[in-house]
């Protein structure tokens, strides 16, 4: 035996399957079992993380009595007191245990190695909301069981998407109807087939079939020309935006149909993003739980707190300041080496670049023509950019320039 | 009714545009007339005006997408 990745193999799909089943008659009776949920979802858990070395698990364990600690001391604090710097504190010792794995590979100390565990990122939004919303007195009450399910539910665990507590409440606190249950059924068995389609049909035909090759070409013709610009390199391109997307979306789309046969409405994470016609539009609809994290927990934060501090005059200057903060926080949370961070900064530019063409179309609304052509433009520029995007965010450029 | 106004006069301000207002159900997330951006400017005005504390994650995007809600939850928090 060794530890599986969700939704990585057959096995895993068996396992899920038979496990669901006692759930799916429940739910389809109207009734939910606490205990056999609880059940189901300590052997997943088994599965993925003591499935072989145990070390991952040993880790997941102490971090969610970690977390436990940080958000039960600031939620008991917080019922009479709201010091900002209290809070500020309670959110670092939060993030310190992603931190410090995000820092392992420049560090590569064994010990802080301890700390990993699959899925760290994605818990730890998820407490960090809570912490958030602690603070704003929008979450009053939470029990040690209700965080302990909301962090664990296992559809979610590995990466996301990213529910809200209160979200999630909503839907396990409730048994469905009858009539909403096989509705949810129904799609979920469609997002689940869909799944199937995208991640291990076409995610494998681009990323197993195709990228090794052209990777391969592209390598050959890397001192050919300056900076090893090629065709190839621009198939990699394309190919690797191709398999990220649909490995991914069909990664989010299993995540979301086991949670509805759950009866939970977990969040669709993708809304064709390549139709997009602008950077923003793509941002609400590339990894949407993701991006609307950053949106409501960062980007929205600081503009409100330089809003209301009045710190900077300009409504420009502010969004752009928000924009490079929010992209540099994602880069860094992607992982810390130079090109994670040179996607998030070049997405935080071109996301200005797109604010001040809005700015300038608005202004000159009368001389520029907008019809099906300029619409179709703006998706093929929107898509290039964030294949380019997607092709800094590969490491690619890494292995080709520097190694 | 005067809060209604005066969130529409609101409204105006932060999106210079002028026929907001003729549909007090219409959805300002969804129509794209109110990004994050102007969606805070629109928060801290409101602060400001009513003199109401509305923290961030409060703004539950389905219970202030049109301004017969808008005006409901100020009522609400006033």
């Amino acid at each position: 035996m060794h530890n599986i990745t969700p939704y990585s193999s057959p096995h895993y799909f068996i396992y899920l399957l038979a496990l669901l089943l006692p759930i799916i008659i429940g739910l389809l009776y109207g009734k939910r079992f606490r205990i056999y949920d609880f059940f189901a979802t300590v052997v997943i858990l088994a599965i993925t993380f003591f499935g072989g070395d145990a070390r991952q698990g040993i880790s997941l364990i102490f971090y969610i009595l970690f977390e436990m600690i940080v958000v039960f001391a600031y939620k008991h604090y917080r019922k009479n007191h709201n010091n900002f710097w209290v809070f500020s504190s309670a959110v670092v010792l939060a993030i310190v245990p992603l931190v410090f794995v995000k820092l392992d590979p420049i560090l590569k100390n064994a010990t802080i190695s301890l700390f990993a565990f699959m899925g760290i990122s994605y818990l730890t939004f998820k407490a960090v909301e809570i912490i958030m919303e602690l603070r704003d007195g929008t979450i009053k009450e939470i029990k040690p069981t209700e965080f302990v399910r909301f962090l664990l539910f296992f559809p979610t665990i590995s990466s996301g998407p990213i529910d809200r507590f209160r979200r999630f409440q909503k839907d396990v606190l409730k048994v469905p109807s009858r009539e909403k249950y096989l509705e949810l059924l129904h799609t979920g068995t469609n997002r689940l087939m869909l799944g199937l389609v995208y991640k291990f049909i076409l995610g494998y035909f681009f990323g197993t079939l195709l990228l090794p090759k052209v990777s391969i070409l592209a390598l050959s013709y890397g001192d050919q020309a300056p900076l090893g610009i090629s065709w190839a390199l621009v198939a990699y391109m394309y190919t690797y935006s191709m398999y990220l997307f649909f490995d991914f979306a069909g990664y989010s789309l299993f995540a979301v149909a086991i949670s509805n046969f759950m009866g939970v409405e977990t969040p669709m994470n993708f809304k064709q993003p390549f139709k997009s016609v602008n950077i923003k539009d793509f941002w609400n609809r590339w990894h949407i739980t993701l991006s609307f994290w950053f949106r409501d927990f960062i980007y929205m934060r600081l503009i409100f707190m330089m809003m209301k501090k009045k710190l900077i005059k300009s409504r420009i200057t502010m969004a752009n300041i928000g924009y490079v903060a929010l992209f540099l926080i994602m880069g860094f949370w992607h992982g810390v080496t130079w090109y994670y961070i040179v996607y998030g900064i070049f997405h935080a530019c071109a996301m200005i670049t797109n604010d001040a063409w809005l700015r300038y179309k608005k202004k000159h609304r009368q001389q520029i023509p907008s019809n099906k052509f300029t619409k179709a433009l703006a998706i093929f520029i929107t898509f290039n950019v964030v294949c380019f995007s997607f092709l800094i965010f590969s490491g690619f450029l890494n292995t080709l320039w520097f190694s | 009714m005067e809060n209604t106004e005066k969130i529409v006069d609101i409204l105006k301000d932060v999106t210079g545009l002028d026929n907001i207002g003729e549909d007090a159900d219409q959805d300002l997330f969804a129509t794209g007339i109110l990004d994050s951006m102007a969606t805070v400017e629109v928060l801290v005005t409101l602060q400001d005006e009513f003199g109401i504390e509305v923290p961030v994650s409060e703004f539950d995007r389905s219970q202030w997408s049109t301004i017969n809600k808008i005006s409901d939850r100020v009522k609400e928090l006033e």
